[in-house]
Formats: structure tokens, sequence, C-alpha cells
């Protein structure tokens, strides 16, 4: 008993003089510091009296919690982080904007030799090139916005880690880019489907819709949890190169949706794994929009699936969802970026 | 009437020092017994309150956490506990230079922070050219911001934010690279802001320097805000006049390690 008091006093005793070392230490380098730097600044004095400044604005929690919404409210800023990507991507490049032609031209050759003329789908399918182009377009989107963003927080972290910025704008501004980047493959696509005999249909520019909601949501949601991933663990952005890879042999334009009918019919579950993939679905609305008006009714009427709507709008509900969901996910992590990045 | 500037309200940061980062590296730690992370509390139950136009000196030795203060009140940082509010526009400089995009020119880099910084296009426009007088980096205005010397980075980044007209306006030590001039010319320009009632949050270890700038201090030991109040006292405080001990361990001429 009392060697334990004896031992605790010591104890004690020690942690104090411990404590009383530290002190000093602390001092001693205070001191130090305050030595070396007392002159380090010049001095410059108040000139004049002090004015109020009256601020008009209540007291607020300086941290970004807006979301995506305040990413809306400042198209300035995004705006000027869209030019300075694309600027930034074709900096030290002599072909620029060109190189993003370049390699789905290719593709398109390759895939429309391979499919339409080795394995002859452009027998069955009419208009083979315009349902291969049709989805390549869409799915190039999407695989643009879904690497772009995934690569986004890290590619801007010195921002990050200083300013005071909502952060899903970058995930945003990769898919602005993208759009960009899109955007005259869609004018390719509409000029080809004119030369093809395309007719205004109310029917598909309400596919169109429908397909372009579930694409933004669908990308949105997976770019913005990617891209939080990321920052914590970079083999995300390795895990979704390697899944991009095969997206293009996952949605039916190198085949029709008939040679999918045609598999649901021994295996169920592939056909219904295979829809569960939200692009899959905006893909056949888009080729409702563009590729089917180009044909007669009876050409294309057993290239859609009988409940194509019932499942595209299922799917905007299901995307819009995870949209949110991914937003909750992204603003729990973003207060754990700047001291991880 | 004053107002509140800044209510900072039992405040803490916890940073979480990950050790191991491949799963190979964690299932060694794990079969060894080693800690997988530590967590590490950078600022301690820190409360205070700033009134609109008043202008703080916060001190304290290195790594005793003022810069994560500061990236709490800016709002880059989320505190683990408490809670911050803060009025009106902030701008400032933390940490050894402001947060530039390294590829992009400095007249890029300047628009995107004019804008973070809550500027309007036309707002920018208008004051492009004070700012670049100000930081007076001449031709180099166009080259990328990773070919700037660390002076000519601090003083674009500098320029930027004295002239966003901020309510609040945060300065770490930010200016420790650049001359002398500049220096002068820096504290000129924050007299003129203290002048014209924006609130100031200056982060330095000079105490004359603070004496000039400051009318309260804020003295940060290891995360814990032990000191809150007039300048004298503050570097007083923080040169331990008072410790006897130190006294004679510094009259031994025993020096401890530099910093
Ligand atoms: N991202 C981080 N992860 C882990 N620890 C961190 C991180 N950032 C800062 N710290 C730690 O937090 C403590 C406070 O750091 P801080 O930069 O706020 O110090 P400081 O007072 O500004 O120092 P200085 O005078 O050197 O600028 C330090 O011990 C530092 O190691
Ligand atoms: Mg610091």
């Amino acid at each position: 008993m009392r060697a334990a008091n004896k031992a605790a006093t010591a104890a004690a005793r020690q942690a104090k003089v411990d404590e009383r070392g530290r002190r000093r230490n602390a001092a001693r380098k205070a001191r130090r510091l305050m030595e070396k730097k007392a002159d380090s600044m010049p001095v410059v004095e108040l000139r004049g009296p002090k004015q109020e400044r009256v601020v008009d604005a209540e007291l607020v929690d300086p941290s970004p919690h807006g979301g995506l919404v305040e990413v809306f409210q400042q198209r300035y800023l995004l705006r000027l982080i869209v030019t300075r990507q694309l600027a930034q991507m074709y900096a030290a490049s002599l072909l620029g904007l060109l190189w993003s032609y370049i390699q789905p031209a290719l593709r398109f050759v390759v895939y429309f030799a391979v499919f339409g003329i080795i394995l002859r789908t452009h027998d069955s399918t009419p208009n083979f090139a315009l349902h291969l182009f049709t989805g390549m377009v869409f799915v190039h989107y999407f695989t643009e916005t879904w690497s772009g963003g995934t690569h986004s927080i890290w590619n801007n972290r010195t921002l990050v880690l200083k300013m005071r910025v909502p952060r899903e704008i970058f995930p945003v501004a990769s898919m602005v880019v993208a759009a960009y980047h899109t955007g005259p493959q869609v004018l390719i696509l509409g000029i080809a489907c004119a030369l093809l005999g395309w007719h205004f249909t109310l029917v598909g520019l309400a596919a169109g819709a429908l397909g372009m909601a579930i694409l933004i949501c669908f990308s949105m949601a997976l770019s913005l949890t990617f891209s939080a991933l990321n920052v914590f663990f970079k083999d995300f952005q390795n895990i979704v190169s390697t899944f991009t890879q095969f997206l293009h042999f996952l949605v039916p334009m190198m085949y029709s949706y008939s040679y999918i009918a045609r598999m649901g019919q021994d295996h169920p579950w592939a056909y219904q794994l295979y829809f569960a993939d939200p692009l899959a679905e905006a893909v056949m609305l888009m080729q409702r929009l563009f590729w089917a008006p180009t044909l007669k009714p009876s050409q294309y009427a057993h290239e859609f699936p009988p409940d194509l709507w019932e499942r595209g709008f299922i799917m905007l509900a299901v995307c819009a969802v995870m949209l949110v969901l991914a937003q909750r996910f992204f603003s729990r992590l973003e207060g754990k970026f700047p001291e991880r990045l | 009437m004053a107002s509140e500037s800044i209510v900072v309200d039992h405040v803490s940061k916890d940073f979480t020092m990950q050790y191991h980062r491949t799963l190979k590296q964690m299932a060694v730690a794990t079969i060894r017994g080693l800690p997988l992370k530590e967590h590490f509390r950078a600022v301690n139950d820190v409360s205070f309150t700033v009134e609109q136009g008043e202008s703080i000196g916060l001190m304290g030795l290195n790594g005793s956490g003022k810069s994560t203060l500061l990236k709490l009140i800016n709002g880059v940082m989320r505190p683990d506990e408490g809670r911050i509010l803060t009025r009106g526009r902030i701008a400032g400089l933390i940490a050894t230079g402001a947060g530039f995009h390294p590829q992009l020119s400095g007249r890029d880099n300047l628009y995107l922070n004019g804008a973070i910084l809550g500027m309007s296009e036309p707002e920018i426009k208008r004051k492009f050219d004070e700012i670049v007088d100000f930081a007076d980096i001449g031709k180099f205005l166009d080259t990328p911001v990773s070919h700037y010397s660390s002076g000519m980075f601090a003083r674009l980044g500098f320029a930027i934010a004295i002239h966003v007209d901020a309510d609040i306006f945060l300065a770490d030590e930010v200016l420790a690279v650049g001359d002398k001039p500049f220096k002068k010319k820096c504290m000129a320009k924050m007299q003129e802001i203290r002048q014209q009632g924006t609130t100031i949050f200056y982060v330095s270890h000079a105490s004359s320097s603070v004496r000039a700038m400051c009318d309260r201090v804020l003295v940060l030991e290891s995360g814990h805000l032990n000191f809150d109040g007039d300048v004298e006292q503050g570097i007083h405080y923080l040169q331990y006049d008072d410790d006897e001990e130190t006294k004679e361990a510094l009259a031994d001429g025993e020096l401890g390690a530099d910093v």
C-alpha cells in the first residue's frame, strides 16, 4: 500500500518535471523564434482613424454546404473552370481539339468493319452505321464524364486545399467538358440522320429527353461518388479506366436489341442483368430518337423492348435517387478532402 | 454599432494520420499489432468572438495549429466539434502560397482566384490592372505559375486577396518569402484595409509588426487557446518572461533545438 503510494507520488513528481521540462523547452523555442523573427516584418503604423464598416450579411457557416445547387449559383466560376480545363487539355498539342474526334472516328471505323462487314450485323440491322454511331456518341459522353469526374478533385487539389469552393464544381465541370466534346459529334449524328431520311416524331423526342435525363443523373452520380473515393484511394481511377473499356460491349450498339432478346429466351436473368444497366436503357432511348425515325416502323418494331418506356421511367427514378445518395456521400467525405490530398 | 464578424464556439479539429496506404502494408501492420491510424487534435476546444473591424494577431510556435484554425475560419476545413460562424466575404492567404493551379498562367489564375473569392466578372475586369500593378510580376503574367519564383507566387496571391474588398482578411505567414520593399507595401495595404474596417487575422512571429498591426492577440499552444487579450500582454506571454526557470536556462547558455 505504502509502496504503491510512493510510486504514485514519484510518478506524479516525474510528470511534473516532464511537464515543466516540456514547458521550458517550449518557452525556449518561443523566445528564440521571437528574437529571430522580431523584426522580420517591416512596421507600418495605422494612419488616421479607423472607419466603421457595416457588413450587410448574416452570420453563416463559412464552409460550403449547398452541394450541386451552389455550383449552379456560381455559373461564372463554373465557366472559368471549364474553359481553363479545355485550354489546359490541349495546351501542348498541335491538333488540339481534333484529338477528341480522331479517336472516336477510328474506333467507329474499326467497329463498323468488324461487326458491320465481317460479322454482317449490317444485314440484319438496317442503317447499322447510325445504330452504332448513336450508341458510341452517348457512351463516349458517359465515359468521359465518369472518368473525368473521377480525376477531377485530385487534379484540382491545389484549389481544394486552399480555397473555399463548392467541391462538386469539379465533377460538374468535367461533365460540361464532356458535353463540349460530345456536342460536335451529336451534330455529325444529326447530319447523318438527315441524310438517311430522319423525320421528327414527338415520341422520338420524348425518348431522347428521357434518355438524356437518365444519362445525366447516372453519370453525375457515379462521377461524384468516384471523385470522392479517389481522394482516399487512387485505385478507383484504375477501376474506372478498366471498366470503361468494356462499356462499348455492354450496350446494344454493335449488335441490336433483338440479339439480346434472343439471349433472354435462354437466360432470363442475364437479360434482366443486362438491362439493369441504366446506360443500356439510355442508349436504346437515344436510338429511338436518332436511329428509329430513319426506318419504317415495321423495321424497328422488334428492335426495342416492349416495356421500353416503363423501364425508362423506373430507371430515371432510380438514377435520381442514386444522384441524391451520391450527393450525400460526397458531402460526408468532402470535409476530409483537404487533409487527405 | 459593432457586430460580430467571427464566432468560434468550442471548436476542435482532429487529423487522422494514416500510416499504411496499401492493403499489404495494412495486413503486415495488423499482424504485428501496430496502429493503423492515429488521431491528432490540432485545434482543441477553442472559443472566441471577433467584432467587425478588429485586428487579431495570431501567434504560437510552429505546429501549434494556427494555419489549421485559419482554414477552419475560411471554410476550407470543417470543425469536428463545435461551430464557426462568419459574416461577409472572406479573403486571404493561408500557409505559404495561394490556391493556384500550377499549369495555368498567372492571368488565368487571377481570374479563377478572383471568382472563387466571390468577385463577379466585371469586378475582376475593373480591378485587373490594379492587381497586376500591385503584384508587379511584369511579363510573367502569361507564363504558368509553376515557373514563378516563390516570391512572385506570394505577390500575385496577396495582390488578388487584398483587392477582393473582403470583410474578413486572413494573412498567414505568406509574406515571409517576399522581399523587404514588397513586405512594406503589403503591410501598408493591410493597414489601409484595416482602417476601412476590415476584420484582420494576422499570423506572424514578428512581435514589432504584430504590435503595429493588431488590436488583440491570440496565442495558440499545441491546439489550445491559452491567451486572448491585449497585444503587449500577449507578446509578453509568448516570451514567457515570468518564467524564472527559462531565464536561468537561457542564462546558462543552454539553447534548445533550432526552430
Ligand atoms: N493534413 C494533415 N494531416 C495530419 N496532420 C496535420 C495536417 N495538417 C496539419 N497537421 C498537423 O497539425 C498541426 C498544426 O499544423 P498547422 O499547420 O496549423 O501549424 P501552424 O501553427 O500553422 O505552424 P507554422 O507556424 O509552422 O505555420 C501540426 O502538428 C501538423 O503536423
Ligand atoms: Mg502555418
